[in-house]
């Protein structure tokens, strides 16, 4: 007490430097993404002045050259890939996640959750290249082409799994000893714990993991690119090739001009509202508000 | 204790932010330092652009002042960053279009696109009006088309790709009239993609794909017209669907770009141009 007494002033002083310097540095981080989203806007006003938000949604083909902007089946191909991606990973990440902590030998455990560690790191274009010479051939060999939505399905679910498993765990991680203590002293059997007590009680850092792992499933494009086949067509069958947003402004921004690269920039816009707003969801669920 | 500590910290904040600060401004000094003379910035055709890439490695070899920054993104990019100024030098693999008068090209080499189909595929030649019959979905199994019976895979590039146009203009076909099941950015993805599905036809550069059928990629390249889609027939100009690939400057090219265009023409990289199975053009 005394000693920072003593040095208040000087330590008020160097505070106020840190703050500055922390805030200058908080405040850039978070100007850039409000450029990012300002410059989609400047740069897809074009077409949402000239075009209108309607004809995106309403036009029956995606064909800008010839002035027709139906984004729908992109969209719904993006949704349906995250969508599916998401019901296959849950239960794999969540199960990973459980047998690392409470089932696993020691040293098995540490294997998993550093191979589930260095899984979520691999380059997407690297999984993609995996994807298109040995997913796309398997699927082609019993329906063609192969290239399809679920190639997509199957490749976003390795990319994902990684992230609900280490959100899972940490979610486990950071409960009370006493749950799990309590639990016992109430003699529950370990299977009886974790359904009733500990995966309940985690359940907030649990989805929004999930919500994380879906907003990268939406954004995921490199190796979307190599395994889906990227024919613009509302996904009727998990055998069709389809194109998804992410997709789409990869394979025509570097030739757009005019309204078809507004345009391209109006399906960037889709994509960031859709990605806030999980974001916004998965923030509101995992109830930590600073995690920086 | 905690006051030192605390002094250390709020130092060492400062200074990781300084360094930071320190690494933006070189990046965008060197990003804004493009125009500079001892810099040649070539961007385009991503046919073209593992070509100029090797040619400026010997470039800087022999003129060690000068970087030659090579970057691929089609064709169309090419000459609209040589138009803008963005690039010294635009890379297109196409001729020049009517309305690019503004527009200085200089041929480096010639290519051919070849149509691929896998290997275990059972046909050796197609007709000009069976492969449009193909790609506009009016033949869809290879039995179809004097194979063993087989679903057909269209592989198709994607809009604006030079090949793609190429390939359209030669059958003169629009982009609407293409029935594609699967649709690729890359050579490579191409060839990937029909190396993975035996039902699967698809066209490339020849240069790419002989190189790759030549390493084990199963794929086989088919003739056009008669004439067998190898690189032999592309320099002779006997084969039907080829290209020049070209150098794209607006207007006069500045000093190190015209070094470089004449560097790229002469027999001094004619073993580079071979070795990626694209055909020179100096005598």
């Amino acid at each position: 007490m005394t000693l920072s007494n003593r040095s208040s002033s000087s330590r008020s002083r160097r505070d106020t430097r840190l703050v500055a310097a922390v805030a200058t540095a908080a405040l850039g981080s978070s100007a850039i993404f409000v450029l990012i989203v300002g410059f989609l806007l400047k740069e897809s006003w074009p077409a949402l002045s000239t075009i209108g938000p309607a004809r995106f949604l309403f036009d029956p083909a995606w064909r800008p050259t010839e002035g027709l902007f139906g984004l729908a089946p992109m969209l719904s191909a993006s949704l349906a890939a995250s969508v599916g991606a998401v019901i296959l990973a849950t239960p794999l990440g969540v199960a990973s996640a459980i047998f690392c902590r409470h089932y696993a030998p020691p040293p098995i455990g540490w294997i998993h959750r550093w191979s589930m560690a260095l899984l979520s790191g691999v380059p997407s274009v690297v999984i993609g290249l995996w994807g298109l010479t040995a997913i796309v051939p398997l699927i082609g060999r019993f329906e063609p082409p192969g290239a399809s939505l679920l190639a997509g399905i199957l490749i976003l679910t390795v990319m994902i799994t990684p992230t609900i498993a280490l959100m899972s765990g940490a979610a486990l991680d950071s409960l009370p000893d006493a749950y799990g203590r309590g639990a016992v002293a109430l003699g529950l059997s370990r299977e009886a714990t974790l359904a009733h007590v500990l995966l309940p009680a985690a359940r907030g850092g649990v989805a929004a993991g999930i919500l994380l792992a879906a907003a990268r499933a939406l954004g995921e494009t490199m190796a979307i690119v190599m395994v889906s086949g990227n024919v613009v067509q509302a996904p009727l069958s998990l055998f069709d090739p389809v194109r998804m947003l992410t997709a789409n402004i990869a394979l025509e921004m570097a030739y757009a001009t005019g309204s078809h690269r507004a345009s391209l920039f109006v399906s960037g816009l889709m994509l960031t509202a859709l990605v806030i707003a999980l974001a916004a969801a998965a923030w509101r669920l995992s109830g930590d508000h600073c995690h920086g | 204790m905690s006051v030192s500590w605390f002094r250390g910290k709020d130092r060492c904040a400062l200074a990781s932010i300084g360094r930071i600060c320190a690494v933006y401004i070189a990046f965008f000094s060197s990003s804004l330092g493009h125009a500079a003379d001892n810099r040649l910035v070539l961007t385009g055709s991503s046919t073209v652009a593992p070509l100029a890439a090797e040619i400026g490695k010997r470039f800087e070899e022999q003129n060690p002042s000068i970087r030659v920054d090579v970057q691929s993104g089609g064709s169309s990019r090419g000459v609209a960053d040589a138009r803008s100024g963005l690039a010294d030098l635009g890379m297109a693999s196409r001729a020049p279009n009517a309305d690019e008068t503004d527009l200085q090209f200089f041929t480096i080499a010639r290519d051919g696109v070849g149509i691929i189909v896998n290997t275990n595929n059972s046909v050796r030649s197609l007709t000009d009006e069976q492969i449009v019959a193909i790609y506009t979905g009016k033949i869809a199994d290879w039995s179809k088309a004097g194979g063993a019976a087989g679903r057909i895979t269209v592989v198709n590039k994607a809009e604006g790709r030079s090949t793609l146009e190429l390939f359209l203009h030669y059958f003169k076909l629009k982009g609407g009239d293409v029935k594609a099941h699967v649709i690729i950015g890359e050579n490579q993805q191409a060839i990937k993609t029909v190396a993975g599905n035996p039902g699967a036809i698809g066209y490339v550069s020849i240069g790419s794909a002989e190189y790759e059928a030549g390493h084990g990629a199963h794929i086989r390249l088919l003739p056009m017209s008669g004439v067998a889609a190898s690189v032999e027939n592309v320099r002779s100009g006997s084969f039907p669907l080829s290209r020049p690939l070209n150098l794209v400057s607006k207007g006069a090219p500045g000093a190190v770009a015209r070094r470089f265009i004449d560097f790229a023409r002469s027999r001094s990289v004619h073993d580079i141009v071979e070795s990626q199975f694209f055909v020179p053009v100096a005598p």
